[in-house]
């Protein structure tokens, strides 16, 4: 028999705030934590705009041999993870006495192979890389080091999925769950920020370069939108099935309804229709709902011409144009990797808290677009049931579904 | 560079890289009980020591290493075979 799956905790550590109040706070506000890095432009870059998180110290918190395995995004999922575990009520004690599982997304590590390499053509000796590098350097850094560090004994592996990653992360941990394979995963999604992780993304020319007007470069549905905004940080979900969160007397935040996967077979980067599409519907089948019944979609709409068009059609076909429409990715930048992950957090903070966090930016609707009933600012609105959407270079499609618990 | 100053170096590496207190390390203490080495620990300290003394610690040297005075004497003998 299948079971429910449960959201008892969060954590986050992003552009627009670094946890969970401050994020409410800055979505509520329609808050924008895109910056100017300087050094970009000496770098190469066509634009340097960006997410920016502060450098996390953890000097005092874990040890040496912990923290030099560690690069920025697994820092950025311990935070996050830390909150999470708080916000759960899980201690070091029930880890050690239960099966607690990992799954994250994480698709690059871009400065730790770089810098490795870098010792390397300099010295002409690996042995002088030193011994943190190869934990840091493989994409599986975020759970490697999260299992050693909390002692996890479930589950473990990162997904690499492209833009969709936190989110692929956080339904196969449902799907965990609902199977009953394990009681409790800490999900989520991490993404680096330095200059080595974007550069051949800014040379596809795809990021958005209004460097006068940073806050307002994330543009997503407005006709006037040129491109994304780089962007990164960690956010984590603790799932649970709603059994084990009953025993603990946890606080049960909302429920995962659905999981909705879909590859478009088509181009590596161009999105389409139908695969955003068929990963929505699925998610809506496996919740068992109506598309009516969804409140407000969390789009993936990055600020990129043909991206936002595509998902805006398959919104528009898969729910005509009646729930509420917002990307916080016009707050946030595009967290890519994490962003599947940090998007539940922020929809599910709107779940809580009885608003819709508004889609900024957005002057002039794209055309074709009209129809959908896009949140430009935000609007106090109990939301019962929300879809989010990811999707990723590949054609790897992802939507999950979650509504507000209730004991029924 | 002297004896002594090669021996404040390495000190001050080990308390600020290997966190340990500025007591623990004594000459004639065991090295690897009191930084508490395992074999991770040794590649970070052939970097240390390269990067530092622009030396190369081997194997070798580490195998007839057994206190704090050892490690300074091996250090020193290799900057000056340099």
């Amino acid at each position: 028999m299948s079971k429910r799956v449960v959201i008892t905790g969060m954590g986050i550590y992003s552009c627009i705030g670094t946890n969970l109040e401050e994020v409410r706070k800055s979505l509520f506000e329609g808050k924008s934590g895109i910056v100017v890095d300087e050094s970009r432009i000496a770098f190469g870059f066509k634009s340097p705009l960006t997410g920016m998180v502060p450098v996390p110290n953890l000097k005092n918190e874990l040890t040496r041999r912990q923290r030099i395995s560690m690069g920025e995004e697994s820092e950025y999922a311990y935070v996050a993870t830390r909150e999470a575990l708080q916000h759960a009520g899980i201690d070091e004690s029930y880890i050690d006495a239960n099966e607690v599982g990992i799954l994250y997304g994480n698709d690059s590590v871009s400065k730790a192979v770089i810098e490795a390499t870098d010792i390397v053509r300099e010295k002409k000796d690996t042995q002088l890389i030193g011994s943190g590098a190869i934990f840091k350097s493989m994409n599986s850094t975020v759970t490697m080091n999260l299992a050693t560090i909390l002692g996890l004994k479930g589950v473990n592996m990162t997904i690499s999925a492209a833009c969709a990653s936190g989110s692929h992360a956080i339904g196969l941990g449902y799907m965990f769950i609902k199977q009953g394979l394990q009681d409790m995963i800490i999900c989520g999604g991490a993404q680096e920020i330095n200059p080595y992780a974007m550069a051949s993304f800014d040379g596809l020319g795809v990021f958005a370069e209004d460097i006068e007007h940073p806050e307002s470069a994330s543009r997503p549905f407005d006709i006037d939108r040129t491109g994304l905004v780089p962007s990164g940080g960690a956010a984590t979900v603790i799932l649970e099935s709603y059994e084990s969160a009953v025993k603990r007397g946890a606080p049960i935040i909302a429920e995962v309804l659905g999981y909705g996967f879909s590859s478009n077979g088509g181009h590596i980067s161009t999105p389409n229709i139908d695969g955003p599409a068929m990963a929505m519907r699925r998610a809506l089948e496996q919740a068992g709902i109506a598309a009516d019944e969804v409140d407000y979609i969390n789009a993936h709409a990055t600020s990129t011409p043909i991206g936002d068009a595509n998902e805006g059609k398959a919104i528009l076909e898969v729910f005509g144009g009646k729930p509420f429409v917002s990307s916080t990715k016009s707050m946030t930048g595009h967290e890519c990797w994490m962003a599947g992950a940090s998007e539940i957090v922020y929809s599910t903070l709107m779940l809580q808290h009885g608003f819709i966090a508004p889609n900024i930016n957005l002057k002039q609707v794209d055309s074709g677009l009209e129809e959908l009933n896009l949140v430009s600012s935000t609007i106090k609105q109990e939301i019962d049931i929300y879809l989010s959407n990811s999707f990723g270079f590949g054609g790897t499609n992802s939507a999950v579904v979650v509504k507000k618990f209730n004991n029924e | 560079m002297s004896n002594a100053d090669i021996k404040q170096t390495i000190n001050e590496i080990l308390v600020e890289e290997f966190e340990v207190d500025a007591e623990v390390i004594q000459p004639e203490a065991p090295l690897r009980e009191s930084l508490d080495l395992d074999s991770l620990d040794y590649v970070d300290l052939v970097v240390l020591i390269e990067s530092n003394f622009g030396v190369k610690l081997g194997e070798a040297d580490f195998a007839g290493m057994t206190t704090f005075q050892d490690f300074y004497n091996v250090i020193e003998n290799k900057i000056l075979a340099k």
